[in-house]
């Protein structure tokens, strides 16, 4: 970038900052981290979120919950049809941003359409797992009796660094889709494209609260996400053997669910399907007599 | 006794019952059991035995091999071998079959089971008889018939057994909860080395007979009694692919903890804190019906107990003078008696701790009610007992007695009985009654359990789905969704 020539235009750099409960703030901790080039160069520098910015997005993410998971599936589906939307609008920066970090431009612009893929994809899904899962049991008394999903709640999302936008897309997308709220911990390594796609689901009537993106350091912030008692549970891919250890053994304070997406299915073309939408389900039976 | 009210429900006839007992000789018990490993009954490793006695006649009626960690490797080595050898090779059909005759020898041996339950565990006969073994009969049958159908429970994706479950089960309903654990590991295909609880081995035992009886291949089930050191030895060793647990949300913690790292596959049926919510708009006879049954069932040894009772101001009066005046009519006794509907609690302990609930709740300024039902001399015995004016933040009201112990609160509003409802860190079950099909579908929705009966309470069937939310566990059991818990399931792929 050549600054040194009088009637070069002076470009606007963006700030990047945290997503949470619909707003954009600053880390409260006032530290930053940065994103720089393959080269090295520095592109941006990030928010470095704290346990205490991930305990404000428990907070609100709690708060949008009950809203929600109460939308229909046909609604969720629309949301989620309309973020790919959005996203698709905005491919060139998303590739950008992600090229930017040292992915070949044909490698980013297939990342970035499978993000798209994907929320299309699981725009499908929000009005039909329901019914895929659910179901009336014949019990031998005389009771009506049937089971359904309901979603689990708040979900702590920990992408893999890499590929950053892909491995968030994948894990949001059936999270949401089922009616989960979310706080995700993006990538520390390529954090550009999933904080400007926080920018995306605020344009894309995600209600305030139902996503929450934080950047920052997993391993400074993994114990808390894993220890926070109001955390539902927690979706993960590619954590390492020890970060696992220390994310299970932690969720056993409040059991929360733990569930590791393989890598594999992440950089896949093939979309991961229903599984991923029915880890982050309870089952719900409930029985009501039958008679006069 | 209960004060005498113009309307009292009058359940007094002037008849009073004659005992009726079953006889103890029908259990045909032996004086000592050894383990069941690789389809034959083998003397523990150490040489070391239990006692396992009534807790209401405090006799001791056999002695129980204890297995340690070399009996755990044995039983592994050979649900292993049973797995890769036999199970995983014979026809799924062929799988059914071996179930359905379990099944069959369960009816046939049932009064003999239902007799050693009682006697072992104290449950009232009535239950056993007419609960506990019909539904390990119906559990047996029921997954039969999933062996060869696998493909129809999880279309457009691939399922495969795990390969060997290790299975720990509670004391409270011994013989279902092995059934509960066996049928369905068997009917996907894996094999299981299972400890029963160290106070409740008996019919585990028995059935380790039926499944020799039955043919069964040597290992596919293997059957070792111990404590609580038996179990751990099973949560560790390497070569076990799944952990089932069935107990104290304490233990299950620990089993979570334990397995953190592995990649062994975990479910969870742990602790409860079930409230019963009674709207005004209810029929109020059958709510105190069920409430009596939610938590006097089992002498409220039930995870899914109704231990909670939130009942809407307006009626509370009415339904507090009609539950003491039902609770009077409960005999508390001896379980081989058909008459008795509260049996024997289970264990020294188990009292123990009943007992010290029983003081918490005074101290912290609940008011109690026990019946007068006469108590028997030896033996462990709780009588039917109530808490009215509990406070959400009792520990009466928050942890879980395992006992015939009711809190009672009351409630205004309908979101109000929702949160009450919902605050605690359990979410097992959960009662609604009340005559508003409406009311009573957004009051179901909105508890946060894994089974809510509305307008009824503490009904069990193979075919329905049991298991909890937060942290009450994870994994279902029973039904098509029970199956996932023995199932690695993967998609097909071609979802572009």
């Amino acid at each position: 970038m050549s600054r040194n020539s009088p009637d070069k235009r002076l470009s606007v750099a963006k700030t990047y900052k945290l997503y949470i409960g619909g707003k954009f703030p600053r880390t409260e901790s006032g530290r930053t981290f940065e994103a720089r080039s393959h080269s090295g160069d520095l592109l941006a520098n990030l928010c470095r979120a704290s346990r205490k910015d991930l305990r404000e997005a428990v907070v609100v993410a709690r708060k949008a919950f009950p809203g929600w998971a109460k939308r229909s599936g046909y609604n969720r589906g629309q949301i989620l049809y309309r973020i790919a939307e959005m996203m698709e609008g905005r491919i060139d920066q998303l590739v950008n941003e992600v090229s930017s970090q040292g992915v070949s431009p044909q490698k980013a612009l297939k990342e970035v359409e499978t993000s798209i893929e994907r929320f299309v994809h699981y725009a499908g899904w929000a009005d039909k797992y329901a019914q895929v899962h659910s179901s009336v049991n014949p019990v031998s008394s005389s009771h009506f009796n049937f089971s359904v999903p309901e979603p689990m709640g708040i979900v702590g999302i920990i992408p893999p660094n890499e590929p950053s936008l892909l491995g968030l897309a994948t894990l949001l997308a059936p999270a949401l889709a089922g009616g989960n709220v979310t706080i995700s911990l993006v990538s520390e390594t390529r954090p550009l494209a999933p904080a400007t796609f926080a920018e995306i689901l605020h344009s894309s009537d995600v209600p305030p609260g139902v996503v929450n993106i934080l950047t920052g350091f997993r391993k400074e912030l993994l114990p808390d996400f894993s220890t926070h008692m109001d955390v539902n549970a927690i979706l993960a891919a590619d954590l390492s053997t020890k970060e696992k250890k220390l994310t299970e053994e932690n969720s056993a304070l409040n059991l929360k669910r733990v569930v590791h997406l393989p890598s594999k299915a992440i950089s896949a073309t093939d979309n991961p399907g229903l599984s991923p939408i029915l880890s982050l389900q309870e089952t719900k039976t409930t029985w009501h007599p039958i008679g006069t | 006794m209960a004060k005498k009210h113009s309307n009292k429900l009058d359940f007094d006839t002037g008849w009073h019952y004659d005992p009726a007992p079953e006889s103890p000789e029908l259990a045909k018990l032996k004086d000592s059991y050894d383990l069941f490993i690789d389809g034959k009954f083998v003397k523990p490793t150490s040489g070391k035995y239990f006692d396992t006695t009534s807790p209401s006649s405090q006799k001791t009626l056999a002695k129980v091999a204890e297995a340690d960690k070399r009996d755990v490797a044995k039983a592994v080595t050979a649900a292993r071998k049973a797995y890769e050898g036999t199970w995983s090779r014979i026809r799924p059909s062929e799988r059914g079959k071996y179930l359905f005759r379990i099944a069959r020898v369960i009816q046939e041996r049932s009064r003999e089971l239902a007799v050693t339950e009682s006697l072992d565990g104290g449950k009232p006969i009535r239950e056993s008889r007419d609960i506990d073994l019909p539904l390990v009969a119906a559990h047996f049958f029921y997954h039969a018939g999933w062996a060869d159908k696998l493909s129809y429970a999880f279309p457009g994706r691939k399922v495969g057994p795990v390969g060997v479950a290790g299975q720990i089960i509670p004391w409270n309903f011994p013989l279902l909860m092995a059934a509960w654990k066996i049928a369905p590991a068997l009917a996907t295909g894996n094999t299981v080395v299972i400890k029963p609880a160290e106070t409740t081995p008996l019919t585990s035992l028995k059935l380790a007979e039926i499944l020799q009886e039955v043919d069964l291949p040597p290992g596919v089930v293997n059957i070792l009694t111990g404590a609580g050191s038996t179990g751990e030895c099973i949560v560790r060793h390497p070569d076990v692919d799944k952990i089932a647990f069935t107990g104290s949300t304490e233990v299950g913690k620990l089993i979570r903890k334990t397995l953190a790292g592995t990649d062994k596959r975990l479910t969870l049926e742990l602790g409860g804190k079930a409230a019963n919510i009674v709207f005004e708009d209810a029929a109020l006879d059958q709510a105190v019906e069920g409430i009596v049954n939610g938590i006097f069932f089992n002498q409220g040894h039930v995870c899914c107990a109704g231990s909670r009772l939130l009942v809407q101001e307006s009626i509370s009066e009415k339904i507090v003078r009609k539950l003491k005046d039902r609770m009077e009519t409960l005999v508390v006794g001896d379980p081989l008696d058909k008459n008795t509907d509260i049996g024997a609690i289970n264990s020294k302990e188990q009292l123990k701790k009943i007992q010290g609930y029983l003081k918490v709740g005074q101290r912290e300024g609940a008011e109690i009610f026990q019946t007068s039902c006469p108590l028997p001399k030896r033996g462990n015995w709780c009588p039917p007992t109530l808490f009215l004016n509990a406070s959400q933040s009792h520990r009466i009201s928050q942890e879980e007695i395992f006992g015939p112990v009711l809190a009672i609160q009351t409630f205004r509003t309908v979101d109000e009985a929702i949160e009450k409802a919902n605050n605690t860190p359990f979410g097992l079950s959960g009662g609604v009654w009340t005559d508003k099909g409406a009311k009573a579908f957004h009051v179901s929705e909105r508890i946060k359990a894994g089974v809510v009966w509305t307008n009824t309470f503490n009904k069990f069937d193979p075919a329905s789905p049991f298991g909890g939310y937060k942290e009450s566990g994870f994994g279902r059991e029973g039904g098509r969704h029970g199956l996932e818990a023995y199932l690695n399931i993967s998609e097909t792929g071609g979802n572009r």
